[in-house]
């Protein structure tokens, strides 16, 4: 077997240690650290995305599975120039202010990060001016915003309302995710698109960047 | 003064099936080996760091119209008032787990054991649930030694934030209860602390005065429909 082929298949089983092994064997045959990304690493996430969207897996293996990605990307950080670990962009992403809930937050990253997205977690009860700044700083494409409370809610227009002020709503786009948010509400407050699950802001994601 | 109810940890031990459906794994599947494996793993975590802990207290319907009217943010037409005020009993309840277990789960995130920290948040959740179950159960037992209900009455536990009882409810409902007494404060977003906490109103009476329709317009928003659940689950004696 094709020893990327390998790696993402012992990704897609978990099996940290036989991922850290055939990484750092890839790299020591000359195998390039950005095909071993493309296509062991996310590759296997890859699989293990659409398993799930499918019902074919739980997210007990998605997470574990994910942990087994990060332990392969540690392998192959050191081997990209610094700022240079190829991704198809950058997410900044957070629970808004007044929320600390961030279980959901946190699968949307690990997704992210598994499909090649490079993600700036501003963590849970980050204030709308922080998620507008670090998005500029960051020079990111996307927003993430991510609420369980319907109190906390108000916050992610808030945060689309600033991009729009500014100007930057063409550059930076925004989708939000949560129990009490939807497509409607995201409508609603101006919002490029909502995500029902962590899989399906990924996908979205991935429309939105290329389109901008 | 609410009367604080001792929790035991064995009490608030959550078993498979409950933890593994907050999960998304389906009572119809069987829960794959590995996640068995995190299940005993992050039960073993629990069982270690959580410290439950529960409030309760009787009130009156009119304390309770109070406490529910909180800041005037429900929805317009919402069951649980209607519900109240066919009870025999009511009582204001609050329950946590304590902090250590929250502190737990976030550690495991951190240290990217990102399986096992969302299975002890499962576990957490699921034993959240049940420390809400047994204070509920002492609510009824205290009924039925006081004459207030017969053997035929149930109890069913109502929450800010669900049915159309705004969550903003909380503030009133920590003003009577006072939970700050077994650990348990509330944050300018109405988010209590520790995060597993649950908060609520006991409403005690006969099974007929639990039954409604999900057609409020609130309905619309609930992803979980949950309550026809309970209410057959009510129905059935389960």
């Amino acid at each position: 077997m094709d020893l990327l082929q390998e790696m993402s298949e012992a990704l897609q089983s978990g099996n940290c240690e036989k991922v850290i092994a055939l990484a750092r064997q890839a790299v020591g045959t000359k195998v390039l650290p950005r095909d071993v990304l493309d296509n062991g690493l996310i590759a296997g996430m890859n699989v293990i995305g659409d398993k799930y969207k499918h019902h074919e897996i739980f997210l007990p293996e998605v997470l574990l599975a994910a942990k087994a990605m990060y332990a392969g990307m540690d392998v192959l950080r050191p081997l990209f120039l610094k700022d240079e670990m190829p991704t198809l962009g950058k997410v900044v992403i957070g629970t808004v202010q007044g929320d600390i809930h961030d279980i959901g937050k946190n699968l949307v990253a690990i997704m992210l990060r598994g499909a090649g997205f490079e993600v700036v977690d501003l963590g849970k009860d980050v204030p709308a001016e922080k998620f507008v700044e670090v998005a500029v700083q960051e020079k990111a494409r996307v927003i993430g915003m991510s609420a369980l409370l319907t109190t906390t809610m108000p916050a992610m227009k808030d945060i689309v309302e600033r991009l729009k002020k500014r100007g930057l709503d063409s550059k930076i786009k925004t989708i939000i995710g949560g129990a009490p948010v939807s497509a409607d509400y995201a409508r609603h407050i101006g919002a490029d698109a909502y995500g029902y699950d962590s899989v399906n802001a990924v996908e979205w994601i991935k429309k939105l960047t290329k389109k901008s | 003064m609410g009367e604080v109810v001792e929790i035991s940890i064995r009490g608030v031990m959550p078993g498979e099936k409950s933890v593994m459906l907050l999960q998304g794994i389906p009572l119809s599947k069987k829960p794959p080996e590995n996640a068995k494996e995190l299940f005993l793993v992050a039960r073993d975590i629990y069982r270690e760091c959580v410290h439950p802990a529960g409030i309760m207290k009787d009130i009156s319907q009119e304390e309770f119209q109070d406490v529910y009217n909180g800041q005037s943010l429900n929805a317009e037409n919402t069951p649980v008032p209607k519900i109240a005020m066919r009870a025999d009993g009511l009582a204001l309840f609050a329950v946590t787990l304590g902090q250590t277990v929250h502190d737990k789960i976030n550690e495991l995130f951190e240290s990217k054991e990102l399986a096992l920290g969302s299975m002890l948040d499962s576990v957490a959740s699921a034993g959240a649930e049940k420390a809400a179950d047994i204070v509920e159960t002492r609510f009824l037992q205290s009924l039925m030694t006081r004459g207030v209900v017969d053997k035929e009455a149930v109890v069913m536990r109502y929450s800010p934030g669900y049915c159309g009882w705004h969550v903003s409810g909380q503030r009133r409902l920590f003003e009577y209860l006072k939970p700050e007494r077994v650990g348990i404060t509330l944050r300018d977003s109405f988010l209590m602390e520790p995060l597993k906490s649950v908060s609520g109103v006991f409403i005690a009476g006969k099974k007929e005065i639990h039954i409604i329709e999900d057609s409020y317009p609130f309905c619309k928003e609930c992803e979980t429909h949950s309550c026809q659940e309970r209410i057959e689950a009510l129905l059935e004696g389960t």
